[in-house]
């Protein structure tokens, strides 16, 4: 089943055309991995796929109703900022507005989403924290609980591993792979290419203001890629452990 | 909702103080028996005609401020932002200068309060055309800020340019915010504005609770950016040009009772609006309350009172929080 489609896909800002002509088809059991340097559009491309932004092209989320768009797909933006100082709970139980009919207290599916998504980032027992307390990497997990709440087929996230410990960041794209084997899909965003590359079932590479490159990961890690596109050079292999990628060197100019 | 629980009966208390205490020296019971009573006695006149309209203008006023405040802060996501910011506050009381000026205050019963709408809706439709319905928080801020910093600039040239200096003073008094010697008409007056703004604000509590997030994640979460900063707008226009119409400007309940109020409701900005609305309602009864009480006979001003108030306790609370921090 088909949970995004992008066609021919455009943004400019300003006088600058950031994006052109991007494809893309999601279907359930994916989870893609949006790699590409800074400032390529990657959140132009995700913002602009959720509808947040003026795009030219078509998108299935933009042509949604907000509401209805609001079950369909979960969004972590790349900005941490909790305004207020609310709890944990209460912070997650925001992912459950969508689902919540106006006026009434949380329901018990509501209480036990919370839950599920709190276990999922390891956060149980920060229920009643205060959610500006939490350190960097505690609140990105909290806002990937926030994420996951809302309980949608697809999650889109803004590099929801920058940040975190390398045994959280396992876990949060075991999570992500989890949500996608059953039956759900995941895009996000990523500028480590050796989880990339381990976890994901398909990467997607911007470049030169388009899809460069889209499919297995050994496929688009390709060093032609790399070196035209991120201007490095790179080790990646397939070995007992599962594919391993590192950056080396920096290529020159 | 454990907040409102205890702050409605503290309001009515307060509501029922304010009726009872005043120059005329009656006991409580019978002027309560009087403000519902047969019209004509000359304590029905007093109870019904002046310290009812009195003490619903304190809880409509109150009630505006306070929402007012934390659907601002809550929108702007800025614990520092307060009823006036909009310029709203700020045009109103230049309508209502003008309206003192010119004489039309003295000609009409309800002159002043009516010029006072009139700017607080060109206020409310500059702020508009400036910061437009795209745009952040920012642009909305700085539209304010440049709307109140003409208005105050024309209510001082009004002021400067004055030549009666009895004009002049009435404005000064105006200008601090009372409550006194107001009636039943400025109560119709105001209702319907300030019924229809809250209604808007209280709609906000959803909106506002997704904003804690961010506006992105706010829209992703299916609220409807454009059309929360119009009922911002809109709402908070209503209930402040209303409230500074009919009772000058009043500082600080804005400002002070959503920051007093908000570790109650867990920092959710949603239960933070009728929370606020019943504290503002609370604060500008015992503000009114302590006029009366501490200088009967200097006419003690209202938004002077408020101010007095509220100053120190938002120094405490700034002291706290530094202290939080550290």
């Amino acid at each position: 089943m088909t949970l995004l489609a992008l066609k021919q896909l455009g943004v400019s800002l300003g006088n600058r055309s950031v994006l052109e002509g991007a494809d893309l088809s999601i279907g359930s059991g994916e989870l893609v991995g949006l790699i590409g340097p800074n400032g390529i559009g990657k959140t132009t491309l995700m913002r602009a796929a959720l509808g947040l932004l003026p795009a030219t092209g078509y998108s299935s989320l933009a042509a949604m109703s907000a509401a209805e768009r609001a079950r369909t797909v979960a969004w972590m933006p790349q900005d941490r900022t909790i305004a207020w100082p609310i709890s944990v709970e209460a912070l997650v139980m925001l992912g459950r507005l969508p689902h919540r009919p106006l006026g009434l207290a949380p329901a018990s599916v509501d209480r036990a989403a919370v839950k599920k998504a709190l276990a999922a980032v390891d956060l149980e027992g920060f229920e009643h924290r205060r959610a500006t307390r939490l350190s960097g990497g505690e609140r990105t997990r909290a806002l990937i609980a926030r994420a996951l709440a809302q309980e949608t087929p697809l999650v889109m996230a803004d590099e929801p591993t920058a940040g975190l410990d390398p045994a959280h960041q396992i876990s949060a794209m075991e999570g992500f792979a989890g949500l996608a084997r059953a039956g759900g899909a995941v895009l996000l965003s990523i500028h480590d290419l050796g989880l990339a590359a381990r976890h994901c079932t398909r990467l997607v590479l911007l470049g030169e203001g388009r899809v460069m490159a889209d499919g297995p990961p050994a496929s688009v890690l390709t060093t032609d890629h790399l070196a035209r596109i991120f201007n490095i050079e790179a080790f990646f292999q397939e070995t007992p452990e599962g594919p391993v990628y590192q950056s080396l060197r920096v290529l020159g100019p | 909702m454990r907040v409102a629980l205890w702050l409605s009966p503290l309001v009515l208390g307060l509501f029922l103080a304010s009726l009872v205490i005043g120059p005329a020296t009656i006991g409580p019971g019978e002027s309560l028996v009087a403000l519902v009573g047969e019209p004509g006695t000359p304590l029905a006149l007093v109870m019904q005609e002046i310290r009812l309209p009195r003490a619903l203008l304190a809880v409509l006023v109150g009630g505006s401020l306070g929402l007012a405040g934390a659907a601002l802060q809550g929108y702007l996501r800025n614990p520092l932002a307060e009823p006036g910011l909009l310029g709203i506050s700020g045009s109103a009381a230049l309508g209502a200068v003008l309206a003192i000026q010119t004489g039309l205050a003295s000609i009409m019963p309800l002159g002043l309060p009516l010029a006072a709408l009139t700017g607080a809706l060109v206020g409310v439709v500059l702020i508009s055309l400036l910061a437009g319905t795209r745009g952040g928080s920012l642009s909305l801020i700085l539209a304010g800020i440049a709307i109140s910093a003409l208005a105050s600039a024309l209510v001082s040239l009004v002021l400067n340019l004055s030549p009666s200096p009895f004009a002049t003073s009435e404005i000064v008094f105006w200008m601090m915010g009372s409550l006194a010697d107001r009636s039943m008409e400025h109560v119709w007056l105001a209702l319907p504005f300030i019924v229809v703004g809250m209604t808007m604000l209280l709609a906000l509590g959803r909106p506002l609770d997704a904003l804690t997030l961010g506006e992105d994640a706010a829209e992703a979460l299916g609220q409807r950016l454009l059309r929360v900063r119009v009922l911002l707008i809109l709402g908070a226009a209503l209930v402040v040009g209303a409230s500074t119409a009919v009772a000058g400007t009043i500082g600080f309940v804005g400002l002070v009772v959503p920051h007093v109020l908000r570790p109650l409701v867990g920092a959710m900005p949603g239960r933070l609006l009728p929370a606020s609305a019943l504290g503002g309602a609370a604060m500008v009864l015992l503000a009114d309350i302590l006029v009366r009480v501490i200088l009967p006979e200097a006419d003690l001003k209202l938004g002077v009172v408020t101010a007095i108030i509220g100053a120190p306790l938002f120094l405490h609370l700034i002291y706290q929080t530094r202290r939080e921090l550290e």
